[in-house]
């Protein structure tokens, strides 16, 4: 951690290629390949905030699934098409979002949308970030279990399980590696500042940070928050991305495949995440069609699993991590 | 509007459930007092456990009391293996890379299942001896009905006084409560872990078959809410205490099925989130369970 060289620099830099390099794939790569690059980008997002809380403070959350659909739904039922509501039984606007005449445009019906779900984290965080332990995989766990079941039951709101679809078709690759910079850039500067000092301390040993001065509810709060913040993002990447979001698709298996990515990239580290969502994408890609040619369905998520106990049991700090850097934990 | 005879039936079958959910949290909360391990894989055990007496039991035809001992021998094994193939190696790193490793175990399991089972769920039929249907006034029930709140019963006050009398169980609590002073001790530390997962796992998959008798539906994938709402258990009864798990258990079973039953049909949605909102009302207001003690922080 250099402090004096303004790293900002780099990050300038890096985004001016990372620009060139997503234009030049944009005018290159046919429409499928720029399709899984979208998705690459959008769970690089999602791993790299789940990183801030599951690698540098050594929580363990198992809601980012949760925070998504938050996110998903907030931004569409935000950006959906007035002409479409009266058909599709959406509520228009109350006077205080712009009222009924408004749709609001993408990015920030995006950030309203992880407000929603940074706002939430705050909710569910107070009662379960104050208790040690594993309370809070339990909990996070639970907190999914209960938004998919509103996301079900609130028709009025979100249609139940039929889900919306004809969301706008918004989300493009610009926008998706712009939130991804932007991801990067927030979770490295946190981490790279006095709270991520706090949290990392809260992680190595949270009773020796306490005795040191560090409030770890404070510190706590403020990763999950802040993870929560830019998986409602991603969440509302994806929904205009996919056009169409149902309450099932946010199961388990979608935080299960952000664990694994993270795990296997190598949680608590800043290249990680990227490397991690995607070589799993990349590999969700190329086992696709031999799941599909022999049927066996299951197939992905049994190599997911298989990899992860492989990563865990072998080589727990992830392909990006270095021997000497811990998991949280 | 409801009849007293409604209410008990309601009332046994809140009690069924919770019969389940409490064997269930018995395995999870000795292990969690511990390895401080969330068991994910406890989970996987119950759909192994339903699906090999599926076969046993209901295809091959065994007698009742084999296939109690085999599904208990199968889930024993299970067990074993998971504690040696992973855990074992695990032990003493970080806590979280347990939790990591036995969610990689329930997903691996679980898709096996799906795999080579099927992604449809079968229907699990019990012999007639288990199945006939019994009227008394206030109540109807079925044979596996009886069995269940019996054999749980059963394994309970078993448990309890392995867990207080045997010496097993007396070096699981001394584990629980210092690992290194135990092994000082001259405790056969890894023996009794492995011990710890064989007799959960077992009851685990025991629970399986009662699951699948009682509720005629098995699927690949019916272990995972019923693992996680076992833990909730756990933590609503208070987490290292075998009675709190059991208790837990049972609140939880009366919960859900009594919240059903006298809310409006409206919210039978909500079955699961009613579980969860219990969990986080816990977390709130008494964070160590009914019957827990204050986790103390050591140094």
């Amino acid at each position: 951690m250099k402090r004096e060289i303004p790293h900002e620099v780099w990050f300038i830099i890096g985004g001016i290629i990372l620009f060139v390099g997503v234009l030049l794939a944009n005018q290159v790569l046919n429409r499928y390949l720029i399709h899984i690059l979208i998705l690459m980008g959008i769970y690089s997002v999602a791993t790299a905030s789940l990183n801030l809380t599951n690698g540098y403070t050594g929580l363990f959350s198992l809601g980012h699934a949760a925070f998504m659909a938050i996110g998903a739904y907030s931004s569409t039922l935000l950006t959906f098409p007035l002409s479409l509501r009266k058909s599709y039984d959406l509520p228009l606007l109350p006077s205080i979002l712009g009222g009924p005449e408004t749709a609001w445009p993408f990015l920030p019906a995006l950030v309203a949308g992880g407000l929603m779900a940074a706002l939430s984290a705050l909710v569910i965080g107070v009662p379960v970030l104050r208790l040690r332990g594993h309370y809070l995989s339990v909990a996070s766990l639970g907190f999914m279990v209960i938004v998919t079941t509103f996301a079900k039951t609130l028709r009025g709101i979100t249609r139940g399980s039929m889900g919306i679809s004809a969301i706008p078709s918004y989300t493009n690759i610009f926008w998706t590696y712009f939130w991804v910079l932007i991801t990067v850039y927030v979770v490295w500067r946190i981490v790279n500042s006095r709270f991520g000092r706090a949290m990392l301390a809260i992680r190595e040993d949270e009773t020796a940070a306490q005795v040191l001065g560090v409030y770890p509810l404070k510190y706590k709060l403020l990763s999950f928050a802040t993870g929560a913040f830019f998986a409602g993002v991603a969440g509302g990447l994806y929904a205009h991305f996919t056009k169409a979001i149902r309450p099932l698709e946010f199961s388990f298996f979608l935080t299960f495949q952000i664990v694994v990515m993270l795990v296997v990239g190598g949680a608590g580290t800043t290249s990680g995440p990227i490397a991690g969502a995607v070589s799993i994408i990349a590999l969700r890609y190329l086992l696709k069609p031999v799941e599909e040619r022999f049927a066996l369905y299951g197939l992905i998520e049994l190599i997911y699993a298989g990899l992860l106990i492989v990563i865990m049991l072998w080589k727990p700090e992830g392909i990006m991590g270095r021997k000497t850097g811990r998991i949280g934990g | 509007m409801f009849s007293f005879g409604y209410f008990l039936q309601q009332t046994m079958n809140g009690v069924i459930l919770g019969c389940m959910y409490a064997l269930l949290a018995l395995g999870m909360t000795v292990v969690y007092g511990i390895l401080r391990l969330i068991n994910f894989a406890h989970g996987a055990l119950i759909t192994l456990g339903a699906f090999f007496t599926y076969f046993i039991f209901s295809q091959l035809g065994l007698p009742l009391l084999a296939v109690i001992f085999l599904v208990l021998g199968f889930g024993g094994l299970m067990g074993l293996v998971l504690d040696v193939v992973a855990y074992r190696k695990l032990r003493g790193g970080p806590e979280v890379a347990l939790l990591i490793t036995s969610l990689g175990f329930y997903t691996f399991i679980e898709n096996l299942m799906k795999m080579i089972i099927s992604p449809q769920p079968y229907a699990f039929k019990t012999p007639a001896f288990l199945s006939t249907i019994i009227r008394t006034q206030y109540l109807t029930f079925r044979p596996i009905d009886i069995f269940i709140i019996v054999s749980s019963i059963l394994i309970m006050i078993s448990f309890h006084f392995f867990i207080k009398k045997t010496k097993a169980g007396i070096a699981m609590r001394a584990i629980s409560e210092n690992l290194e002073v135990a092994n000082i001790m001259g405790i056969e530390v890894n023996r009794t872990i492995s011990l710890a997962f064989i007799i959960g796992s077992a009851i685990a998959a025991f629970t399986g078959f009662l699951w699948g008798a009682k509720y005629g539906q098995i699927s690949y994938d019916m272990g995972f809410l019923t693992g996680v709402k076992a833990f909730v258990a756990v933590v609503v009864g208070g987490v290292g205490s075998v009675p709190g798990a059991m208790l837990g258990g049972f609140i939880l079973g009366l919960a859900e099925i009594l919240s059903i039953a006298f809310l409006p049909t409206y919210f039978a949605e909500y079955r699961d989130g009613i579980v969860f909102a219990i969990l986080i009302l816990v977390l709130l207001i008494k964070p160590s369970g009914i019957l827990g003690m204050k986790e103390e922080v050591r140094v």
